[in-house]
């Protein structure tokens, strides 16, 4: 069974039809890409999978629950964390307290109004952690707002991981930053996979990285799903370089 | 930035040690010791008001239904029911709290001005019910006909009715109580998920928190703190008149919280000094005081848009 099944998804604006009829499978384990030129649907078939948008038909089956209903919390707490497009962090706080309200939220305390001695020591040693994974040891007392766009972006997803999710959704990570930011992110997206066996979907714009670090790619067109497949079918897809890669060299 | 973080507790020791001798030095600055209780009682409801508005991120402008509930509360029950100042305020506080706990899942959901306009409107109910229900309330011309009591706590009794000093200690201990629940409620993680609500909503949805749940505690600890602050009010004077829970009180612990510096804990109580010492002193000389409030006000806002703490706090960053 997939951990995340997406079956006839569709969505609706008004009379503008922005996910069509989507259907896409990802296996636990696997690094999947989203790619399609802009205005594809990419970042709403996210956000219907997160519980942002709710689906006009089409459902959507997480870890063997159909979690199609669920507010976005109800799906984090089913294992299930994302980032945004347009960095979603706290900005007036230090790195190292945006990671533990994660920690203290994903180990159940957000109602407790003291912890044990014990309870505090576990979680700074896990905002420790995360912070190591994410790279950012040397600026956990660093305020948020105050760090580059590619450190925001490691913070944020140190929130995410924070949750020890099933699933990341990374919606562009790497955009609007510059080749070694880009970099970074890159090689911090391939740890996160290759050693910690992470599921991941990605939403990327760079098809140098896509091709690079994805099991599967997925290519949405105008809503609908062009066509899926391993790095190496989709660049021998001829529709798919017609209709996307040989538009973008153009 | 870090700088900040040893003087805390120089600072947390200068404001108790003000507060505590209070009562021994007001005549010298040409006050009195009820002039000190009142400035407690405005910075307890400021501090309250400022749980939800500086640590929460959403705005009230209707904490004042919740005050002047505290406040009825505490003086019908001495006028109609029982002749006990403690049994009173439970009452009032109560009153306040249930009446914010069942307004709460209809405002929850609400963000930005949607929030603040609808808290105005049910708190212009209550103030208008205190006003009309001239049998019960007093009406327009307040309730009267009752005086706050001797407090007896078993082991000796506490003359809060006779002697202003112990009236103001009296207070002034209820305050500490208060100050350090609410202190202890922001650094636990119950607290950090109302920070990161007030910082990021987005995110603190995706984090799992259940958001519009988080901001009704929020709102339901903040409302419980400032009726706690109205049975103080009402006891202070003896007299509740409509005007307690009318919205411009809402709308002046707002401006005490802003004065004094919303980001900052003791902000809103340095706030709340200022504003009632200058009602006081200005008041003296001219009617036209809350323009000089209001004046002070803008400077501050367009000067110190942290407020007085928040300014000096920056001075010594820089």
């Amino acid at each position: 069974m997939s951990l995340l099944e997406i079956r006839g998804l569709s969505k609706s604006f008004g009379s503008l039809v922005a996910v069509k009829e989507v259907s896409l499978a990802v296996e636990a384990g696997v690094f999947q890409a989203i790619i399609g030129p802009n205005g594809a649907g990419k970042s709403t078939v996210f956000n219907l999978i997160s519980g942002l948008y709710r689906p006009t038909t089409g459902s959507i089956v997480f870890d063997g629950v159909d979690v199609t209903g669920l507010v976005p919390e109800r799906r984090v707490a089913r294992g299930m964390a994302r980032t945004f497009q347009i960095t979603e962090i706290c900005p007036e706080l230090t790195v190292g307290m945006n990671l533990c309200i994660g920690v203290e939220v994903a180990g159940g305390f957000r109602l407790r109004p003291w912890l044990s001695r014990a309870e505090t020591a576990a979680n700074v040693a896990r905002v420790d952690e995360l912070a190591a994974m994410v790279g950012l040891t040397d600026k956990i007392d660093r305020f948020v707002g105050e760090l580059s766009h590619g450190d925001q972006r490691a913070v944020e997803i140190g929130m995410a991981l924070a949750l020890r999710p099933k699933l990341l959704l990374l919606d562009e990570p790497t955009a609007g930053m510059g080749d070694q930011e880009t970099e970074v992110i890159a090689e911090l997206m391939q740890r996160l996979h290759r050693t910690h066996g992470m599921t991941i979907v990605l939403i990327e714009h760079d098809m140098e990285i896509v091709f690079r670090l994805a099991d599967r790619i997925a290519v949405l067109d105008r809503g609908a799903v062009l066509a899926t497949g391993t790095p190496h079918e989709i660049a021998a897809d001829e529709a798919v370089q017609a209709a996307y890669l040989g538009r973008q060299e153009a | 930035m870090p700088s900040i973080k040893l003087p805390r507790h120089v600072g947390d020791a200068v404001v108790w040690l003000v507060l505590l001798t209070m009562p021994y030095w007001m005549q010298y600055v040409h006050g009195y010791t009820e002039l000190a209780s009142r400035i407690i009682v405005a910075g307890l409801a400021a501090m309250a008001l400022n749980f939800l508005l500086g640590y929460t991120g959403v705005l009230s402008f209707g904490h004042a239904a919740y005050f002047g509930l505290g406040a009825y509360g505490v003086g019908m029950t001495l006028r109609y029911l029982v002749p006990s100042t403690g049994l009173g305020m439970l009452v009032g506080i109560l009153v306040g709290t249930v009446a914010a706990a069942l307004i709460g899942p209809l405002i929850a959901r609400l963000r930005g001005v949607y929030f603040a306009m609808v808290t105005i409107a049910f708190g212009q109910v209550f103030y208008f019910i205190a006003f009309r229900w001239n049998s019960v309330t007093g009406g327009d011309d307040g309730l009267t006909g009752w005086r706050r009591l001797p407090i007896d706590f078993g082991i000796g009794t506490l003359d809060i009715a006779g002697n202003d000093k112990a009236f103001y200690y009296f207070a002034l201990a209820i305050f500490a109580l208060c100050v350090g629940a609410m202190a202890l409620l922001l650094r636990s993680p119950f607290g950090r998920t109302l920070l990161a609500i007030r910082e990021n909503e987005r995110r603190a949805r995706f984090l799992g928190i259940p958001v519009d749940r988080h901001i009704w505690m929020s709102w339901v600890i903040s409302c419980f703190f400032v009726s706690v602050a109205g049975t103080l009010y009402a006891l202070i004077n003896n007299f509740v008149d409509p005007r307690a829970l009318r919205w411009d009180q809402s709308g002046n612990f707002v401006i005490m919280a802003v004065l004094g510096g919303m980001r900052s804990f003791w902000g809103p109580l340095i706030g709340a000094a200022i504003f009632v010492a200058l009602q006081d002193y200005v008041s003296s000389e001219t009617e036209n005081w809350m323009s000089f409030i209001g004046l002070f006000f803008v400077l501050v806002v367009l000067f110190f848009p942290r407020g007085i703490l928040g300014m000096i706090r920056a001075r010594r960053a820089a």
